[in-house]
Protein backbone atom coordinates (compact mmCIF):
# COMPACT_ATOMS: atom_id res chain seq x y z
CA UNK A 1 0.00 0.00 0.00
CA UNK A 2 1.50 3.03 -0.81
CA UNK A 3 1.81 6.51 1.37
CA UNK A 4 -1.33 7.96 -1.14
CA UNK A 5 -3.53 5.27 -0.54
CA UNK A 6 -3.03 5.07 3.69
CA UNK A 7 -3.46 9.28 2.89
CA UNK A 8 -6.56 8.35 0.88
CA UNK A 9 -8.69 6.19 4.03
CA UNK A 10 -7.20 8.54 6.46
CA UNK A 11 -8.89 11.18 4.64
CA UNK A 12 -11.91 9.23 5.06
CA UNK A 13 -11.58 7.81 8.55
CA UNK A 14 -11.35 11.57 8.97
CA UNK A 15 -14.38 12.81 7.62
CA UNK A 16 -16.75 10.06 9.24
CA UNK A 17 -15.24 10.75 12.38
CA UNK A 18 -16.39 14.61 11.73
CA UNK A 19 -19.93 13.13 10.61
CA UNK A 20 -20.16 11.40 13.39
CA UNK A 21 -19.44 14.84 15.53
CA UNK A 22 -21.67 16.84 13.91
CA UNK A 23 -24.48 14.48 14.56
CA UNK A 24 -23.25 14.72 18.75
CA UNK A 25 -22.93 18.24 18.47
CA UNK A 26 -26.69 18.61 17.07
CA UNK A 27 -27.94 16.45 19.85
CA UNK A 28 -26.14 18.31 22.79
CA UNK A 29 -28.42 21.23 22.80
CA UNK A 30 -31.42 19.26 22.16
CA UNK A 31 -30.07 17.20 25.61
CA UNK A 32 -29.02 20.38 27.23
CA UNK A 33 -32.61 22.29 26.36
CA UNK A 34 -34.50 18.88 27.45
CA UNK A 35 -32.22 18.70 30.40
CA UNK A 36 -32.88 22.44 32.00
CA UNK A 37 -36.40 22.26 31.34
CA UNK A 38 -37.04 19.43 33.35
CA UNK A 39 -34.89 19.86 36.12
CA UNK A 40 -35.49 23.52 36.23
CA UNK A 41 -39.45 23.21 35.64
CA UNK A 42 -40.43 19.72 37.54
CA UNK A 43 -39.78 20.87 40.79
CA UNK A 44 -42.26 24.32 40.38
CA UNK A 45 -44.70 21.81 38.77
CA UNK A 46 -46.87 21.75 41.34
CA UNK A 47 -50.65 20.31 41.10
CA UNK A 48 -52.12 23.84 41.69
CA UNK A 49 -49.77 24.77 38.70
CA UNK A 50 -52.63 23.56 36.41
CA UNK A 51 -55.65 24.90 39.10
CA UNK A 52 -54.86 27.88 40.14
CA UNK A 53 -54.94 31.45 38.77
CA UNK A 54 -51.42 33.24 38.12
CA UNK A 55 -50.50 35.45 41.43
CA UNK A 56 -48.80 38.97 41.71
CA UNK A 57 -45.53 39.69 42.39
CA UNK A 58 -44.13 38.99 45.81
CA UNK A 59 -47.26 36.27 46.47
CA UNK A 60 -44.97 33.10 45.81
CA UNK A 61 -46.80 29.74 43.92
CA UNK A 62 -50.03 29.91 41.54
CA UNK A 63 -50.37 28.77 38.74
CA UNK A 64 -51.02 29.15 34.70
CA UNK A 65 -55.02 27.66 34.74
CA UNK A 66 -56.15 30.55 32.65
CA UNK A 67 -53.36 30.37 30.44
CA UNK A 68 -53.80 26.88 29.45
CA UNK A 69 -57.52 27.00 29.20
CA UNK A 70 -56.76 30.33 26.77
CA UNK A 71 -54.22 27.83 24.61
CA UNK A 72 -56.71 25.17 24.49
CA UNK A 73 -59.73 27.82 23.42
CA UNK A 74 -56.75 29.49 20.94
CA UNK A 75 -56.32 26.06 19.54
CA UNK A 76 -60.01 25.23 19.11
CA UNK A 77 -60.65 27.95 17.34
CA UNK A 78 -57.62 27.54 14.34
CA UNK A 79 -58.89 23.74 14.05
CA UNK A 80 -62.04 25.08 13.43
CA UNK A 81 -61.38 26.87 10.87
CA UNK A 82 -58.01 24.75 9.33
CA UNK A 83 -59.38 21.62 9.55
CA UNK A 84 -62.58 21.24 7.44
CA UNK A 85 -60.72 23.77 4.88
CA UNK A 86 -58.07 21.53 4.85
CA UNK A 87 -59.40 18.32 4.66
CA UNK A 88 -61.44 18.67 1.76
CA UNK A 89 -58.64 20.85 0.28
CA UNK A 90 -56.45 17.64 0.52
CA UNK A 91 -59.15 15.47 -0.81
CA UNK A 92 -59.22 18.39 -3.96
CA UNK A 93 -55.70 17.52 -4.20
CA UNK A 94 -55.41 14.06 -3.96
CA UNK A 95 -58.64 13.43 -6.73
CA UNK A 96 -57.60 16.44 -9.44
CA UNK A 97 -53.99 16.04 -9.18
CA UNK A 98 -53.20 17.20 -11.99
CA UNK A 99 -55.51 20.18 -12.16
CA UNK A 100 -54.57 23.48 -12.86
CA UNK A 101 -55.73 24.66 -9.61
CA UNK A 102 -54.77 21.74 -8.03
CA UNK A 103 -51.01 22.79 -8.75
CA UNK A 104 -51.88 26.27 -7.85
CA UNK A 105 -53.38 25.19 -4.21
CA UNK A 106 -50.12 23.04 -3.83
CA UNK A 107 -48.09 25.67 -4.46
CA UNK A 108 -50.16 28.43 -2.66
CA UNK A 109 -49.62 25.47 0.32
CA UNK A 110 -46.43 25.38 0.39
CA UNK A 111 -46.03 29.16 0.39
CA UNK A 112 -48.12 29.51 3.25
CA UNK A 113 -46.29 27.02 4.96
CA UNK A 114 -43.10 28.66 4.47
CA UNK A 115 -44.46 32.29 5.35
CA UNK A 116 -43.06 33.27 8.92
CA UNK A 117 -45.32 33.02 11.94
CA UNK A 118 -44.98 36.34 12.76
CA UNK A 119 -46.12 37.59 9.47
CA UNK A 120 -48.99 36.03 9.73
CA UNK A 121 -49.51 37.16 13.10
CA UNK A 122 -49.22 40.84 11.35
CA UNK A 123 -51.97 39.95 8.75
CA UNK A 124 -54.38 38.50 11.45
CA UNK A 125 -53.36 41.67 13.42
CA UNK A 126 -54.82 43.61 10.28
CA UNK A 127 -57.73 41.67 9.37
CA UNK A 128 -59.12 40.47 13.00
CA UNK A 129 -57.65 43.28 15.57
CA UNK A 130 -57.49 46.76 13.66
CA UNK A 131 -60.88 47.02 12.71
CA UNK A 132 -62.72 46.33 15.90
CA UNK A 133 -59.72 47.90 17.66
CA UNK A 134 -59.15 45.25 20.26
CA UNK A 135 -57.24 41.95 20.79
CA UNK A 136 -59.45 39.01 20.90
CA UNK A 137 -59.03 35.25 21.13
CA UNK A 138 -61.36 35.10 17.60
CA UNK A 139 -57.67 36.84 16.18
CA UNK A 140 -55.14 34.83 17.71
CA UNK A 141 -56.85 31.60 16.78
CA UNK A 142 -57.42 32.98 12.91
CA UNK A 143 -53.65 33.62 12.86
CA UNK A 144 -53.04 29.59 14.40
CA UNK A 145 -55.53 28.43 12.30
CA UNK A 146 -53.84 30.53 9.22
CA UNK A 147 -50.20 28.75 10.39
CA UNK A 148 -52.29 25.31 10.41
CA UNK A 149 -53.96 25.29 7.25
CA UNK A 150 -50.95 24.17 5.06
CA UNK A 151 -49.95 21.29 7.13
CA UNK A 152 -53.09 19.77 7.25
CA UNK A 153 -54.06 20.09 3.21
CA UNK A 154 -50.58 18.26 2.56
CA UNK A 155 -51.04 15.70 5.56
CA UNK A 156 -54.61 15.08 4.18
CA UNK A 157 -53.11 14.48 0.15
CA UNK A 158 -50.71 12.59 1.28
CA UNK A 159 -52.40 10.31 3.12
CA UNK A 160 -55.21 9.86 0.57
CA UNK A 161 -52.49 8.83 -1.74
CA UNK A 162 -51.59 5.97 0.60
CA UNK A 163 -54.82 4.24 0.13
CA UNK A 164 -55.04 1.98 -2.30
CA UNK A 165 -55.87 2.59 -5.53
CA UNK A 166 -58.05 -0.87 -5.30
CA UNK A 167 -60.08 1.18 -2.57
CA UNK A 168 -61.81 3.48 -5.14
CA UNK A 169 -62.11 1.06 -7.84
CA UNK A 170 -64.04 -1.21 -5.34
CA UNK A 171 -66.50 1.54 -4.73
CA UNK A 172 -66.74 3.16 -8.31
CA UNK A 173 -67.35 -0.50 -9.62
CA UNK A 174 -70.34 -1.07 -6.98
CA UNK A 175 -71.73 1.68 -8.95
CA UNK A 176 -70.77 4.95 -6.10
CA UNK A 177 -70.22 8.16 -7.25
CA UNK A 178 -66.72 9.82 -6.82
CA UNK A 179 -67.98 11.70 -3.64
CA UNK A 180 -69.73 8.80 -2.10
CA UNK A 181 -66.10 6.91 -3.00
CA UNK A 182 -64.25 9.53 -1.31
CA UNK A 183 -66.80 10.06 2.32
CA UNK A 184 -67.49 6.56 2.69
CA UNK A 185 -64.47 4.57 1.63
CA UNK A 186 -60.96 6.43 1.30
CA UNK A 187 -62.01 9.10 3.70
CA UNK A 188 -62.03 6.69 6.16
CA UNK A 189 -59.37 4.26 5.26
CA UNK A 190 -56.71 7.09 6.04
CA UNK A 191 -58.72 8.79 9.06
CA UNK A 192 -56.52 7.43 11.69
CA UNK A 193 -53.24 9.19 9.83
CA UNK A 194 -55.26 12.03 9.24
CA UNK A 195 -56.38 12.82 13.03
CA UNK A 196 -53.04 12.21 13.75
CA UNK A 197 -51.64 14.75 11.63
CA UNK A 198 -53.97 17.32 12.72
CA UNK A 199 -53.09 16.48 16.12
CA UNK A 200 -48.99 16.93 15.44
CA UNK A 201 -49.97 20.30 14.12
CA UNK A 202 -51.91 21.35 16.84
CA UNK A 203 -49.02 20.70 19.11
CA UNK A 204 -47.14 22.90 16.98
CA UNK A 205 -49.15 25.52 16.42
CA UNK A 206 -50.20 25.29 20.36
CA UNK A 207 -46.22 26.13 20.65
CA UNK A 208 -46.20 29.58 18.51
CA UNK A 209 -45.93 32.80 20.49
CA UNK A 210 -44.95 35.37 17.92
CA UNK A 211 -48.62 35.43 16.19
CA UNK A 212 -50.11 35.88 19.57
CA UNK A 213 -48.18 38.58 21.14
CA UNK A 214 -50.55 40.86 18.86
CA UNK A 215 -53.62 39.27 18.33
CA UNK A 216 -54.98 37.32 21.15
CA UNK A 217 -52.36 39.59 23.87
CA UNK A 218 -52.41 38.66 27.25
CA UNK A 219 -55.30 38.56 29.89
CA UNK A 220 -54.33 38.31 33.57
CA UNK A 221 -57.91 37.29 34.25
CA UNK A 222 -59.97 34.05 33.92
CA UNK A 223 -61.45 34.51 30.08
CA UNK A 224 -63.51 32.81 27.81
CA UNK A 225 -64.79 35.47 26.03
CA UNK A 226 -63.66 35.11 22.15
CA UNK A 227 -64.07 38.77 21.53
CA UNK A 228 -61.90 39.55 24.39
CA UNK A 229 -58.02 39.47 24.93
CA UNK A 230 -57.24 36.02 26.38
CA UNK A 231 -54.19 34.30 28.00
CA UNK A 232 -52.09 31.92 26.64
CA UNK A 233 -49.19 29.23 27.66
CA UNK A 234 -47.01 30.47 25.19
CA UNK A 235 -47.27 34.08 25.84
CA UNK A 236 -47.44 33.74 29.50
CA UNK A 237 -43.86 32.20 29.50
CA UNK A 238 -42.76 34.96 27.56
CA UNK A 239 -44.24 37.64 30.09
CA UNK A 240 -42.61 35.55 32.88
CA UNK A 241 -39.04 34.97 31.41
CA UNK A 242 -38.39 38.17 30.47
CA UNK A 243 -39.60 39.78 34.00
CA UNK A 244 -37.10 40.88 36.81
CA UNK A 245 -38.77 38.11 39.11
CA UNK A 246 -37.50 34.94 40.35
CA UNK A 247 -40.92 33.58 41.29
CA UNK A 248 -42.18 34.50 37.52
CA UNK A 249 -38.98 32.59 36.37
CA UNK A 250 -39.76 29.44 37.90
CA UNK A 251 -43.46 29.59 36.33
CA UNK A 252 -41.93 30.24 33.09
CA UNK A 253 -39.81 27.26 33.05
CA UNK A 254 -42.77 25.17 34.56
CA UNK A 255 -44.60 26.56 31.94
CA UNK A 256 -42.33 25.54 29.38
CA UNK A 257 -42.35 21.59 30.79
CA UNK A 258 -45.93 21.43 30.18
CA UNK A 259 -45.15 22.80 26.84
CA UNK A 260 -42.40 20.12 25.99
CA UNK A 261 -44.02 17.23 27.68
CA UNK A 262 -47.33 17.85 24.89
CA UNK A 263 -45.40 18.09 22.10
CA UNK A 264 -43.07 14.80 23.46
CA UNK A 265 -46.32 13.36 24.27
CA UNK A 266 -48.07 14.10 20.51
CA UNK A 267 -44.69 13.31 18.62
CA UNK A 268 -44.63 9.88 19.60
CA UNK A 269 -48.06 9.59 18.76
CA UNK A 270 -47.75 10.39 15.47
CA UNK A 271 -44.78 8.09 15.39
CA UNK A 272 -46.68 5.40 16.68
CA UNK A 273 -49.66 5.44 14.74
CA UNK A 274 -47.54 5.97 11.46
CA UNK A 275 -45.94 2.78 11.94
CA UNK A 276 -49.17 1.43 12.13
CA UNK A 277 -50.53 2.51 9.37
CA UNK A 278 -47.45 1.68 7.34
CA UNK A 279 -47.39 -1.59 8.62
CA UNK A 280 -51.68 -2.04 8.15
CA UNK A 281 -51.15 -0.86 4.36
CA UNK A 282 -48.42 -3.10 3.36
CA UNK A 283 -50.98 -5.99 4.43
CA UNK A 284 -53.52 -4.70 2.29
CA UNK A 285 -51.62 -3.60 -0.99
CA UNK B 1 -76.85 11.55 -13.08
CA UNK B 2 -73.50 10.16 -12.01
CA UNK B 3 -71.71 12.82 -14.03
CA UNK B 4 -74.18 15.45 -12.62
CA UNK B 5 -72.82 14.67 -9.20
CA UNK B 6 -69.18 14.30 -9.78
CA UNK B 7 -69.65 17.84 -11.40
CA UNK B 8 -70.88 19.01 -7.68
CA UNK B 9 -68.52 17.07 -6.05
CA UNK B 10 -65.13 18.88 -7.92
CA UNK B 11 -67.13 21.99 -7.55
CA UNK B 12 -67.78 22.29 -3.57
CA UNK B 13 -64.23 20.54 -2.84
CA UNK B 14 -62.36 23.30 -5.56
CA UNK B 15 -63.88 25.67 -4.34
CA UNK B 16 -62.72 25.00 -0.68
CA UNK B 17 -59.29 24.44 -2.06
CA UNK B 18 -59.61 28.17 -3.47
CA UNK B 19 -59.46 29.43 -0.21
CA UNK B 20 -56.62 28.56 0.48
CA UNK B 21 -54.60 30.39 -2.45
CA UNK B 22 -57.27 33.19 -1.66
CA UNK B 23 -55.88 33.59 1.99
CA UNK B 24 -51.80 33.76 0.28
CA UNK B 25 -52.88 36.46 -2.45
CA UNK B 26 -55.22 38.16 1.00
CA UNK B 27 -51.97 38.17 3.11
CA UNK B 28 -49.98 39.77 0.34
CA UNK B 29 -52.70 42.40 -0.22
CA UNK B 30 -53.34 42.92 2.94
CA UNK B 31 -49.47 43.75 3.94
CA UNK B 32 -49.35 46.20 1.12
CA UNK B 33 -52.66 48.26 2.03
CA UNK B 34 -51.48 48.55 6.01
CA UNK B 35 -48.27 49.87 5.29
CA UNK B 36 -48.99 52.34 1.82
CA UNK B 37 -48.66 55.79 4.90
CA UNK B 38 -45.23 54.06 4.88
CA UNK B 39 -44.36 53.06 2.06
CA UNK B 40 -45.40 56.85 0.06
CA UNK B 41 -44.10 58.74 2.92
CA UNK B 42 -40.34 57.15 3.00
CA UNK B 43 -39.92 55.12 -0.20
CA UNK B 44 -36.88 53.59 -0.46
CA UNK B 45 -34.53 55.81 2.22
CA UNK B 46 -36.66 53.35 4.57
CA UNK B 47 -34.63 50.71 3.62
CA UNK B 48 -31.12 52.57 4.21
CA UNK B 49 -32.27 55.04 6.73
CA UNK B 50 -30.42 54.10 10.16
CA UNK B 51 -32.66 55.69 12.41
CA UNK B 52 -35.63 53.91 14.34
CA UNK B 53 -37.26 56.54 16.96
CA UNK B 54 -40.99 56.27 17.05
CA UNK B 55 -41.46 58.96 19.48
CA UNK B 56 -40.07 61.17 17.23
CA UNK B 57 -42.06 59.70 14.49
CA UNK B 58 -38.60 58.26 12.56
CA UNK B 59 -38.54 55.20 10.63
CA UNK B 60 -35.84 53.82 9.15
CA UNK B 61 -35.26 50.20 8.92
CA UNK B 62 -32.14 49.50 7.64
CA UNK B 63 -30.51 48.22 11.42
CA UNK B 64 -32.98 45.51 11.43
CA UNK B 65 -32.10 44.38 8.12
CA UNK B 66 -29.28 44.69 8.87
CA UNK B 67 -29.57 42.75 12.08
CA UNK B 68 -32.23 40.01 10.13
CA UNK B 69 -29.27 39.42 7.68
CA UNK B 70 -26.36 39.05 9.94
CA UNK B 71 -27.90 36.65 12.48
CA UNK B 72 -29.37 34.42 9.46
CA UNK B 73 -26.08 34.30 7.52
CA UNK B 74 -24.16 33.53 10.91
CA UNK B 75 -25.96 31.01 12.19
CA UNK B 76 -26.27 29.31 8.58
CA UNK B 77 -22.25 29.56 8.53
CA UNK B 78 -22.53 27.43 11.72
CA UNK B 79 -25.55 25.09 11.14
CA UNK B 80 -24.33 24.06 7.43
CA UNK B 81 -21.37 22.13 8.22
CA UNK B 82 -23.13 20.03 10.94
CA UNK B 83 -26.41 19.62 9.06
CA UNK B 84 -24.62 18.66 6.09
CA UNK B 85 -22.61 16.17 8.78
CA UNK B 86 -25.69 14.93 10.31
CA UNK B 87 -26.88 13.90 6.42
CA UNK B 88 -23.73 11.83 5.76
CA UNK B 89 -23.96 10.14 8.83
CA UNK B 90 -28.04 9.28 8.57
CA UNK B 91 -28.20 8.35 5.11
CA UNK B 92 -24.69 7.15 4.34
CA UNK B 93 -23.07 5.93 8.04
CA UNK B 94 -25.41 5.21 10.58
CA UNK B 95 -25.59 1.91 11.44
CA UNK B 96 -29.22 0.30 10.92
CA UNK B 97 -30.49 0.41 14.62
CA UNK B 98 -29.51 3.65 14.83
CA UNK B 99 -31.08 5.35 12.40
CA UNK B 100 -34.49 5.61 13.36
CA UNK B 101 -34.03 6.96 16.79
CA UNK B 102 -31.71 9.65 15.78
CA UNK B 103 -34.36 10.63 12.82
CA UNK B 104 -36.79 10.89 15.50
CA UNK B 105 -34.37 12.90 17.83
CA UNK B 106 -33.59 15.31 15.28
CA UNK B 107 -37.03 15.71 14.21
CA UNK B 108 -37.68 16.71 18.06
CA UNK B 109 -35.35 19.08 17.87
CA UNK B 110 -37.04 20.89 15.44
CA UNK B 111 -40.34 20.57 17.37
CA UNK B 112 -38.99 22.65 20.30
CA UNK B 113 -41.05 25.07 20.21
CA UNK B 114 -39.45 28.72 19.83
CA UNK B 115 -40.35 29.85 23.17
CA UNK B 116 -38.63 27.53 24.81
CA UNK B 117 -35.43 27.85 22.86
CA UNK B 118 -35.19 31.71 23.69
CA UNK B 119 -36.06 30.85 27.95
CA UNK B 120 -32.78 28.31 27.80
CA UNK B 121 -31.52 30.86 25.63
CA UNK B 122 -32.32 33.79 28.26
CA UNK B 123 -31.16 31.84 31.43
CA UNK B 124 -28.61 29.27 30.17
CA UNK B 125 -26.30 30.22 26.71
CA UNK B 126 -26.30 34.14 27.68
CA UNK B 127 -24.46 33.75 30.81
CA UNK B 128 -22.34 31.08 29.10
CA UNK B 129 -22.03 33.63 26.07
CA UNK B 130 -21.06 35.98 28.77
CA UNK B 131 -18.33 34.26 30.69
CA UNK B 132 -17.14 33.52 26.94
CA UNK B 133 -16.78 37.13 26.23
CA UNK B 134 -15.36 38.12 29.40
CA UNK B 135 -12.52 35.77 28.54
CA UNK B 136 -12.03 37.16 25.37
CA UNK B 137 -8.06 38.79 25.96
CA UNK B 138 -7.82 42.67 24.96
CA UNK B 139 -6.02 42.32 21.80
CA UNK B 140 -8.42 40.48 20.25
CA UNK B 141 -11.13 43.44 21.81
CA UNK B 142 -9.48 45.85 19.31
CA UNK B 143 -10.78 43.88 16.27
CA UNK B 144 -14.29 44.78 14.87
CA UNK B 145 -15.92 41.37 15.00
CA UNK B 146 -15.06 41.31 19.02
CA UNK B 147 -15.74 44.97 20.09
CA UNK B 148 -17.92 46.02 22.69
CA UNK B 149 -19.02 45.12 26.24
CA UNK B 150 -19.82 42.10 27.11
CA UNK B 151 -23.05 41.90 27.69
CA UNK B 152 -24.20 38.29 27.15
CA UNK B 153 -26.81 38.89 24.69
CA UNK B 154 -26.26 39.98 21.24
CA UNK B 155 -25.39 38.64 18.04
CA UNK B 156 -23.17 35.70 18.97
CA UNK B 157 -26.10 34.41 21.34
CA UNK B 158 -28.82 34.69 18.05
CA UNK B 159 -26.77 32.98 16.29
CA UNK B 160 -26.07 29.99 18.25
CA UNK B 161 -29.67 29.66 18.81
CA UNK B 162 -30.47 29.86 15.48
CA UNK B 163 -28.19 27.63 14.33
CA UNK B 164 -29.42 25.20 16.80
CA UNK B 165 -32.89 25.66 15.30
CA UNK B 166 -32.23 25.75 12.41
CA UNK B 167 -30.04 22.28 11.77
CA UNK B 168 -32.32 20.06 11.93
CA UNK B 169 -34.51 21.47 9.19
CA UNK B 170 -31.17 21.69 6.68
CA UNK B 171 -30.01 18.09 7.46
CA UNK B 172 -33.68 16.76 7.19
CA UNK B 173 -33.87 18.27 3.64
CA UNK B 174 -30.06 17.36 2.69
CA UNK B 175 -30.49 13.43 3.60
CA UNK B 176 -33.34 13.47 1.61
CA UNK B 177 -31.49 14.70 -1.26
CA UNK B 178 -28.51 12.13 -0.45
CA UNK B 179 -31.29 9.64 -0.30
CA UNK B 180 -32.23 10.05 -4.05
CA UNK B 181 -28.64 10.18 -5.69
CA UNK B 182 -29.15 6.79 -7.38
CA UNK B 183 -26.79 4.08 -6.10
CA UNK B 184 -25.14 3.13 -9.08
CA UNK B 185 -23.52 6.25 -8.69
CA UNK B 186 -21.85 5.14 -4.99
CA UNK B 187 -21.17 1.59 -6.94
CA UNK B 188 -19.43 2.87 -9.61
CA UNK B 189 -17.13 4.91 -7.11
CA UNK B 190 -16.49 1.61 -5.09
CA UNK B 191 -16.00 -0.20 -8.11
CA UNK B 192 -13.24 2.13 -9.23
CA UNK B 193 -11.66 1.57 -5.97
CA UNK B 194 -12.65 4.67 -4.19
CA UNK B 195 -13.08 5.27 -0.45
CA UNK B 196 -16.42 5.73 1.41
CA UNK B 197 -15.42 9.72 1.77
CA UNK B 198 -14.49 9.34 -2.63
CA UNK B 199 -17.86 8.14 -2.55
CA UNK B 200 -20.22 10.35 -0.76
CA UNK B 201 -17.97 13.41 -2.10
CA UNK B 202 -19.29 12.10 -5.72
CA UNK B 203 -23.20 11.44 -4.13
CA UNK B 204 -22.71 14.96 -3.14
CA UNK B 205 -21.07 16.62 -6.02
CA UNK B 206 -24.05 14.41 -7.53
CA UNK B 207 -26.75 16.45 -5.47
CA UNK B 208 -25.12 19.43 -5.17
CA UNK B 209 -27.71 21.50 -6.14
CA UNK B 210 -30.01 20.13 -3.75
CA UNK B 211 -27.78 20.42 -0.88
CA UNK B 212 -27.43 24.33 -1.42
CA UNK B 213 -31.46 24.20 -1.78
CA UNK B 214 -31.69 22.78 1.61
CA UNK B 215 -29.28 25.13 3.09
CA UNK B 216 -31.61 27.81 1.34
CA UNK B 217 -34.37 26.38 3.13
CA UNK B 218 -32.89 26.95 6.66
CA UNK B 219 -31.98 30.39 6.05
CA UNK B 220 -36.12 30.80 4.91
CA UNK B 221 -36.32 29.63 8.68
CA UNK B 222 -34.15 31.77 9.90
CA UNK B 223 -34.75 34.88 8.59
CA UNK B 224 -38.33 34.77 9.85
CA UNK B 225 -37.46 33.17 13.25
CA UNK B 226 -38.81 35.47 16.58
CA UNK B 227 -39.38 35.08 19.46
CA UNK B 228 -35.71 32.72 20.45
CA UNK B 229 -33.93 35.53 18.78
CA UNK B 230 -35.88 38.52 20.24
CA UNK B 231 -35.14 37.11 23.69
CA UNK B 232 -31.44 36.80 23.05
CA UNK B 233 -30.11 39.44 20.77
CA UNK B 234 -30.57 42.71 22.94
CA UNK B 235 -33.06 44.50 20.89
CA UNK B 236 -31.32 47.60 20.27
CA UNK B 237 -30.99 49.18 17.00
CA UNK B 238 -28.08 49.53 15.88
CA UNK B 239 -25.50 48.56 12.37
CA UNK B 240 -22.50 47.20 14.19
CA UNK B 241 -20.07 44.44 12.62
CA UNK B 242 -19.37 43.35 16.44
CA UNK B 243 -20.51 39.47 17.49
CA UNK B 244 -20.72 41.02 21.11
CA UNK B 245 -23.26 43.92 20.26
CA UNK B 246 -26.93 44.02 20.91
CA UNK B 247 -28.45 44.46 18.15
CA UNK B 248 -32.29 43.33 16.45
CA UNK B 249 -33.57 41.60 13.79
CA UNK B 250 -36.71 42.37 11.67
CA UNK B 251 -39.04 40.15 13.47
CA UNK B 252 -38.07 41.06 16.95
CA UNK B 253 -39.03 44.44 15.99
CA UNK B 254 -42.46 43.93 14.88
CA UNK B 255 -42.98 41.59 17.71
CA UNK B 256 -41.80 43.95 20.45
CA UNK B 257 -43.63 46.89 19.53
CA UNK B 258 -46.74 46.26 16.80
CA UNK B 259 -49.27 45.85 20.06
CA UNK B 260 -48.11 48.80 21.12
CA UNK B 261 -48.13 51.54 18.20
CA UNK B 262 -50.40 54.16 18.67
CA UNK B 263 -49.16 56.38 15.30
CA UNK B 264 -50.60 55.01 12.51
CA UNK B 265 -47.44 55.51 11.06
CA UNK B 266 -45.70 53.33 13.71
CA UNK B 267 -48.01 51.09 13.07
CA UNK B 268 -47.71 51.45 8.91
CA UNK B 269 -44.02 50.84 9.02
CA UNK B 270 -43.83 47.72 11.23
CA UNK B 271 -46.02 45.92 8.96
CA UNK B 272 -44.15 47.43 6.44
CA UNK B 273 -41.75 45.19 7.71
CA UNK B 274 -43.47 42.54 8.02
CA UNK B 275 -44.19 42.79 4.37
CA UNK B 276 -40.45 42.59 3.12
CA UNK B 277 -39.79 39.34 5.16
CA UNK B 278 -42.70 37.86 3.76
CA UNK B 279 -41.06 39.01 0.06
CA UNK B 280 -37.65 37.82 1.13
CA UNK B 281 -38.78 34.50 2.77
CA UNK B 282 -40.90 33.66 -0.58
CA UNK B 283 -38.35 34.22 -2.72
CA UNK B 284 -35.48 32.32 -0.48
CA UNK B 285 -38.22 29.41 -0.57
CA UNK B 286 -38.87 29.42 -4.12
CA UNK B 287 -35.11 29.27 -4.99
CA UNK B 288 -34.66 26.31 -2.65
CA UNK B 289 -37.88 24.35 -3.95
CA UNK B 290 -36.45 25.74 -7.10
CA UNK B 291 -32.90 23.44 -6.49
CA UNK B 292 -34.28 21.26 -5.10
CA UNK B 293 -36.61 19.91 -8.08
CA UNK B 294 -33.62 19.95 -10.01
CA UNK B 295 -32.06 16.74 -8.19
CA UNK B 296 -35.59 14.96 -7.69
CA UNK B 297 -39.38 15.84 -8.15
CA UNK B 298 -39.42 13.26 -4.85
CA UNK B 299 -37.86 15.97 -2.50
CA UNK B 300 -40.62 18.63 -3.72
CA UNK B 301 -42.65 17.58 -0.38
CA UNK B 302 -39.34 17.27 1.76
CA UNK B 303 -39.80 20.74 3.62
CA UNK B 304 -43.07 19.78 4.65
CA UNK B 305 -41.83 16.40 5.47
CA UNK B 306 -38.76 17.89 7.99
CA UNK B 307 -41.63 19.80 9.76
CA UNK B 308 -42.27 17.18 12.60
CA UNK B 309 -46.30 18.62 12.02
CA UNK B 310 -45.98 15.94 8.46
CA UNK B 311 -44.03 13.88 10.60
CA UNK B 312 -47.45 11.15 10.19
CA UNK B 313 -47.50 11.46 6.04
Amino acid sequence: MTAHDLRRRATSRAVEAFCTAAVVVALIPLGLVLFFVISRGLPALRPEFFTHMPKPVGEPGGGMANAMVGTLILIGIATAIAVPVGVVSGVFLSEYKRSRLGSAVRFAADVLNGIPSIVIGVFAYAVAVMPFRRFSALAGGVALGVMMLPLIVRTTEELLRLVPESFKEGALALGATRSRAVWTVILPAALPGIVTGILVALARVAGETAPLLFTSFNNAFFSTRLDQPISSLTVQVYTYAISPYEDWHRQAWAGATVLIAAILFFSLLARFVTRRLERMHRGTA
Amino acid sequence: MTKHDDRAFRLLTGTVAAAVLVIVIGIAVTLVHESWLSIRQFGLAFWTTRTWDPVAGQFGALPFIWGTLYSSLLALLLSTPVAIGIAIFLAELSPRVLRQPLVFLTELLAAIPSIVYGLWGVFVLVPVVRRLEVATPEWLRHVPLFSGPPLGVGMLAAGLVLAVMVTPFSAAVAREILKAVPISQREAAYALGATRWEAIRLALYYGRTGIIGAVMLGLGRALGETMAVTMVIGNNPQVSASLFAPQYTMAAVIANELAEAALDLHNHALVEIGLVLFIVTIVVNALSRLLLWRVSDKVVSAPLAAAPAAAAA
